[in-house]
């Protein structure tokens, strides 16, 4: 019962804690529920542990569950993980108890709604990481925004209303565009000649052992009986790749690619994201940079990868001259770059301003990164793919840990501005020392964990194109500029302002939620083996299916074409 | 005993992590603290020696062959498949195969692939041998220094947390067996000197020159991680015991025919520029002096700026494919030396004068290893080790005996005081000078003579020019350093305040300022390094004093390194020039001369005819080797001699001559005083046009794009408002009176329900989902 569920009990354990608080205590038991919600999300933290048991041999989905749930439309509830959602949950279990953690003292009005929020938040985006249905995703997808906008709108900073609003219907018309794109893909399940294109090796493939592949077979059973069409992503990716490459191809992609780009974010869609962070209460911004923005790069992961192999390798759709071609992937290219080095820039823009605010740099920062995990995305290489994902696990490390020091300065200062700050490392040493590691971190130093994910992503990137190693080189050089100053002109120096000159430095507890992140970051920058081994095999999976000549040694690039049973 | 190399590097960090640690948190003594570091450092460096003695000399010695310790290896990154999309497979592996394009047949080599997986392991081989050497040893003495000099600092412990740090990365950076390695201890050493330079961080200056350092170094960096990617595109591995072989295999690419090996080269060549601080990226090494002294003499004397030397000579059989690269390495170098001697002879600053000075001997080190002889210019590494250590830590003393003055104008006549620091640091004048027999003489001429014989690359003898102008120009300044420093009179006494303090420390302020000689634990370093400044050329001796033979066996450093270099002749590693002549004719892509035929099948010219050539000139006229080699050992002791003398002219016998040529020569005085306005040019061309771009990006963002967003949130709410205006009154006229009713009739429940609390909506929303999915789940079991 506990192995073969694990997943569904993972992600609705933070939903039953909800329930429970809302049920069990009253609104001035403030200190019971902040304890409560925090030792539930400890226990759903261990619980997702089981998940790290995920057979790194097999590969493919594991953990799965499969159950009718609205037959009329062929919506199942299904349940499944590979090494990339395992890495990704297991992240968003370990933020959430963090995010938990830092919020006891942040958090003063309303307590009660705001941990079972948080709770909430964290059941819909453990559900999203955890799908295998479209139609039980997107649920998961959408909903997951409530509680965001209400953990922004309710206890964030001055201009949280608009912030909220901006960043509630900035996604929601990202996924809206998005649900078309599903429901045409719920259509093309129920074509017939499409449907006969679809090769078991494709669909082997795509699952990964033979467990998942029974349970797209089942699916398909089931869907034929009832004479509907259905929602497996797994049948979706391989029906998706037997489309041929034109406009219907490229139209899904791009409808997609838009809900997504918009959660990653990708410029030029990224102007929701400082707004969000600076009105969002310290966890909120935890949750939002560590856990949903991979929603984004997930998606494109799981979705418009294996969806739209042709599309996403396809450099010549839009323009195709003799000396100049431009396609999908070209676009996707230019965009991350783009947003490497643009991102970068804005965040340079507040620390040459006099005033400018900590959070947002951030922020911004988070677009730069956002940008490396687009380019190993697209790079579609092993390298590349690899690199993307240990830059989502690694981006949620630091950013989180960025978000969680800026919250610590802001409980005891009440600003954020850069220019009300000099010299702290004269008063709070250990503050300082931990913000100089994910800085570090942040500027990809080796050893620490983005060194990894960007060594591997540009690596990726240079095998597609040297250039595009270059420009994303260009962004990393002027990612180190500004982390430096800002903590040269927040740390260094002699404390000028007298307000800072009695802060107390890091309590107990903020080492309680600091440590983790910095045990992390060693972790995964001294010995990420364990971390790519998890995704070794799903990865190569996606770039079979993407190019299926690739020379991956120990894997022959053969695929004998046999038919899928077709439906009625 | 070599498998237990791993522990070289381990016991720096493990010193490092205690006192870093520790040493707040339980408040180490001064002593624990600098008996951890200096214990672990000592240990280090025993180990290297008995490792280094059991590789090189021991019965069952692996030298010349590298040794990787894979016993205590672990996979690093395993990063799954690389596509080799770079070069060519290797005559013989893989199968090539026959496709059709447009309907002709086109054979296509065989898809390479490999998996990388970056190892964690350590690579003993001569090369490294010498710098664990180097890095451990002068490390060792500079750590002793260093708890003498950082006496009753108040981050005592973080300073030694820092150096040990250092250690580690330096000896990764040097020990590690592939690329990737390297760039962990090239980025490391980076982050321990912007630790190190920025050790004072209340000061300004130093957190300004910490962060210049570091970015500096950076966009060095960034030529070096793509110079790894491409080669890793290419030979489908960073393992160096891989790759080298490999490269050899590559044809070698002639001056003008620019190719992949000359893309790599140029990689690499700006991440050494970065790290050795050659032209243009040398602006980061004289402002990093604002950093400890002892940081300066480990870290921007001895070891750290040497990196990009240990990179151009670990990787020289990449270098030697690229004859364009090779010039390019050459002129940087020489123009560097020269460039920076020249800057050197104004500055007052003691530490200043000694960062130029730096500056330029690693340009001279470039230069050998432009012009092909890589032994050489690590040779020139090894004793500039020494003895500008020495001057760094003699300078240390100096300001430490002078309470922090760093100025050279406010000093003078030190010989009486420090007489231990003056006869250390002039075994160290007379080394960089190049009088014969100190350490510096032997490497410096051999570098002189080796450009101006050179088949590597063209206008060797212009180099050869450049270079000994240089050298002339070292010893002025070096000269002017010690007359102005030890020599004469006192002008310290003139009651002013010390200016320019090294830091800023309570203790010895506003005394009567008396220098005085600094205590045992400084100046026995300054014994030690001196001695090896004196006598530690002598494994290089030059072979026009020993009949034209190489002596010693493997104590001689050219023979010791042989294997590790690529010899362009013989197409092997390892082999004298001339001994095993080429099998094959050289395989070469050419562009411009034809080859000269002649000289080519002498085996000495892979490179083809390169022009004039000062040395075969000479010889020429003289008609021996030997001879023309004592020639050009006498012009470069005469130019020593040349610069030496101006120098005591200048500075002791009349020192009004220096003021009165400084106004005759009024331009050139001031360029070179304000550093040819170098800064000035990067902090307005570079520095200030990154943040107005970054200003552009940030109004754009704010007015363009996002404005782009608000303007449709702001049209969206214009438009309901007309359908809203056209709802309100029509529309809802008719609804309105239909709800009025039933609002008359629903109200008492309605209104519990709307509390007007959003939360309170959210939960209602949420738990409605919740029991959606919930109906479902029961529904299914």
């Amino acid at each position: 019962m506990f192995t073969n569920n694990i997943l569904s009990i993972v992600t609705w354990l933070p939903a039953l804690g909800a329930i429970l608080i809302l049920a069990l205590f009253r609104k001035e038991q403030n200190d019971l529920i902040k304890k409560f919600a925090t030792g539930w999300l400890v226990l759903d933290f261990v619980g997702s542990l089981w998940l790290l048991g995920y057979d790194r041999g097999l590969g493919g989905m594991q953990f799965l569950e499969d159950h009718q749930w609205i037959p009329a439309i062929g919506a199942r509830y299904q349940m499944g993980a590979d090494g990339v959602s395992v890495l990704l949950l297991v992240l968003t279990t370990f933020l959430g108890v963090l995010a938990a953690l830092s919020s006891w003292k942040y958090i003063q009005k309303r307590q009660k709604e705001y941990y079972i929020l948080l709770l909430l938040l964290q059941a819909f985006v453990l559900g999203v990481f955890s799908s295998m249905d479209l139609f039980l995703f997107y649920l998961f997808f959408e909903v997951s925004l409530v509680p965001m906008y209400f953990l922004i709108g309710i206890w964030g900073g001055e201009n949280r209303l608009y912030a909220a609003i901006k960043f509630f219907l900035y996604t929601l018309v990202g996924s809206v565009v998005m649900l078309l794109g599903i429901l045409k893909m719920y259509f093309l399940t129920q074509d017939t000649a499409l449907a006969a294109k679809v090769t078991q090796a494709t669909v082997d493939l795509l699952a990964g052992n033979a467990k998942a592949s029974a349970m797209v077979a089942t699916t398909l059973q089931q869907a034929a009986q009832n004479g509907t069409g259905n929602f497996s992503i797994l049948y979706m990716q391989a029906i998706g790749s037997a489309l041929p490459m034109g406009t219907l191809q490229v139209l899904l992609f791009l409808a997609f690619a838009l809900g997504f780009a918009i959660k990653v974010p990708m410029f030029p869609f990224h102007t929701w994201l400082p707004d969000a962070h600076v009105e969002a209460p310290t966890a909120g911004s935890v949750v939002l940079a560590g856990v949903l923005l991979k929603l984004g790069t997930y998606g494109f992961y799981r979705f418009n990868l294996p969806m739209f192999p042709k599309a996403s390798a396809d450099e010549s759709y839009f323009f195709s001259g003799t000396n100049h071609q431009f396609g999908v992937r070209s676009v996707m290219i230019f965009l991350a770059i783009v947003s490497i080095i643009y991102g970068a820039l804005a965040a340079m823009y507040f620390v040459v301003k006099k005033d400018g605010d900590v959070k947002k740099l951030v922020a911004y920062s988070s677009v730069s990164s956002m940008g490396i995990v687009m380019l190993g995305l697209f790079a579609l290489n092993p390298n590349g793919i690899n690199g993307a994902v240990m830059q989502m696990v690694s981006h949620g490390v630091y950013s989180g840990a960025l978000f969680l020091l800026v919250g610590i300065i802001y409980e005891r200062r009440h600003t954020r501005k850069v220019s009300e700050f000099g010299g702290l490392s004269h008063v709070m040493p250990g503050y300082a020392a931990v913000f100089l590691a994910m800085a570090m971190t942040a500027i990809g130093l080796p050893m620490l964990a983005v060194f990894i994910s960007e060594f591997l992503a540009m690596r990726g990137a240079f095998e597609a194109n040297p250039v595009w190693a270059g420009w994303a080189g260009l962004g990393i050089i002027l990612n180190a500029g500004y982390m430096l100053w800002l903590y040269q002109r927040m740390f260094f120096g002699e404390i000028d302002n007298e307000k800072n000159k009695l802060l107390p430095d890091l309590s107990v507890r903020e080492w309680a939620y600091l440590l983790p992140l910095v045990v992390m970051s060693l972790w995964i920058g001294i010995y990420p083996g364990p971390f790519l081994r998890y995704i070794e095999k799903p990865v190569n999976a996606v770039v079979r299916q993407l190019r299926p000549n690739y020379p991956i040694p120990g894997q022959p690039a053969t695929s004998t074409p046999v038919q899928i049973r077709t439906q009625k | 005993m070599y498998k237990f190399i791993w522990l070289v590097p381990l016991l720096p960090l493990a010193g490092a992590a205690i006192n870093g640690i520790f040493g707040r948190w339980l408040r180490f003594p001064e002593k624990l603290v600098g008996g951890i570091a200096v214990g672990t450092v000592a240990l280090s460096f025993l180990i290297s020696v008995a490792a280094i003695y059991s590789y090189g000399f021991g019965g069952n010695g692996l030298w010349p062959n590298p040794y990787v310790s894979t016993q205590t290896a672990f996979t690093w990154i395993p990063g799954g498949a690389v596509k080799q999309t770079l070069g060519q497979a290797a005559p013989g592996s893989g199968e090539a195969k026959t496709i059709s394009i447009a309907n002709q047949p086109v054979t296509v080599p065989a898809a390479r692939s490999s998996l990388l997986n970056i190892e964690w392991s350590y690579q003993l081989d001569p090369l490294s041998a010498i710098f664990m050497l180097i890095v451990n040893g002068v490390g060792l003495c500079i750590f002793v220094f260093a708890t003498g000099y950082m006496h009753d600092d108040p981050g005592f412990y973080r300073f030694f947390a820092y150096m040990g740090l250092f250690m580690f990365s330096m000896l990764v950076l040097v020990m590690g067996s592939n690329f990737v390695m390297m760039f962990v201890g090239w980025e490391g050493v980076g982050l321990c000197s912007y630790l190190l330079i920025g050790y004072y961080f209340n000061r300004n200056e130093a957190a300004n020159a910490s962060r210049k350092a570091f970015i500096t170094n950076r966009i060095g960096d960034f030529g070096f991680i793509l110079a790894i990617f491409g080669i890793i595109a290419t030979f489908g591995t960073a393992q160096y015991t891989q790759v080298m072989p490999q490269a050899a295999s590559y044809p070698i690419e002639m001056l003008g025919n620019w190719g992949l090996m000359s893309w790599i080269a140029l990689g690499l060549m700006i991440g050494a520029c970065g790290k050795s601080a050659q032209f243009p990226l040398h602006v980061w090494l004289p402002d990093a002096m604002a950093g400890p002294t002892p940081v300066s003499a480990l870290i921007h004397a001895a070891t750290m700026v040497t990196a990009g030397l240990y990179m151009l000579t670990r990787t020289n059989v990449i270098f030697q494919h690229s004859q364009t690269m090779m010039l390019v390495v050459a002129v940087i170098g020489a123009f560097t030396a020269i460039f920076a001697a020249t800057i050197g002879i104004t500055q007052n600053d003691i530490k200043k004068v000694l960062a130029y000075s730096t500056v330029s001997q690693l340009g001279f080190m470039f230069l050998a290893c432009g012009v092909g002889a890589f032994v050489i210019g690590i040779f020139h590494v090894m004793t500039h080790a020494f003895f500008k250590a020495l001057m760094f830590l003699g300078a240390g003393s100096v300001i430490h005996g002078m309470h922090h003055e760093q100025d050279m104008r406010r000093m003078g006549g030190l010989r009486k005081y420090m007489p231990y620091t003056y006869f250390a640091f002039m075994a160290g004048w007379l080394a960089i000078c190049g009088i014969i027999p100190f350490s510096g003489f032997w490497s410096k001429d051999e570098i002189l003579w080796r450009t101006a014989s050179t088949n590597h690359i063209p206008v060797g003898w212009l180099l050869w020019i450049v270079g000994t102008i240089a050298a002339t120009c070292t010893a002025f300044y070096m000269t002017r350093l010690m007359a102005m420093t030890f020599w004469g009179k006192y002008r310290g006494d003139d009651g002013k305040e010390a200016r320019g303090d090294d830091h800023t420390r309570g203790k010895h302020e506003h005394h009567p300022h008396v220098p005085h000689e600094s205590p045992k634990s400084m100046w026995v370093p300054l014994v030690v390094l001196a001695i090896l400044a004196t006598v530690g050329g002598f494994v290089g001796i030059s072979t026009a004093f020993t009949g034209g033979k190489e002596v010693g066996g493997k104590l001689n450093i050219v023979t010791w390194l042989s294997p590790v270099i690529w010899n362009p002749s013989t197409k092997a590693f390892g082999a004298e020039p001339g001994e095993a002549p080429a099998e094959t004719p050289a395989q070469t892509i050419r562009a411009g001369a034809p080859i000269n035929i002649e000289r080519q099948a002498e085996g000495g010219l892979p490179y083809g005819d390169t022009g004039f050539n000062l040395a075969h000139a000479v010889e020429a006229k003289l008609g021996s080797e030997t001879a023309t080699e004592w020639v050009f050992i006498v012009i470069s002791l005469i130019v020593a001699g040349i610069g030496i003398g101006l120098g005591l002219l200048f500075y002791v016998k009349d020192t009004r001559l220096a003021d009165v040529w400084a106004a005759r020569l009024a331009p050139l005085y001031r360029a070179s005083y304000h550093k040819y306005w170098i800064d000035e040019f990067y902090g307005w061309a570079v520095t200030r046009r990154t943040m107005d771009l970054a200003r552009g990006v940030f109004n754009f963002d704010a007015k363009v794009v996002d404005g782009g967003v608000n303007g449709a949130a702001w049209l969206t709410r214009l438009s309901s408002k007309i359908t809203g205006g056209t709802d309100k009154y029509f529309v809802d006229g008719l609804v309105n009176a239909i709800a009025d009713f039933v609002v008359r009739l629903m109200s008492p429940i309605v209104r519990a329900a709307q509390t007007g609390l959003t939360a309170n909506y959210a939960l209602v929303m949420v738990i409605g989902l919740l029991l959606a999915v919930a109906y479902y789940l029961v529904k299914m079991f």
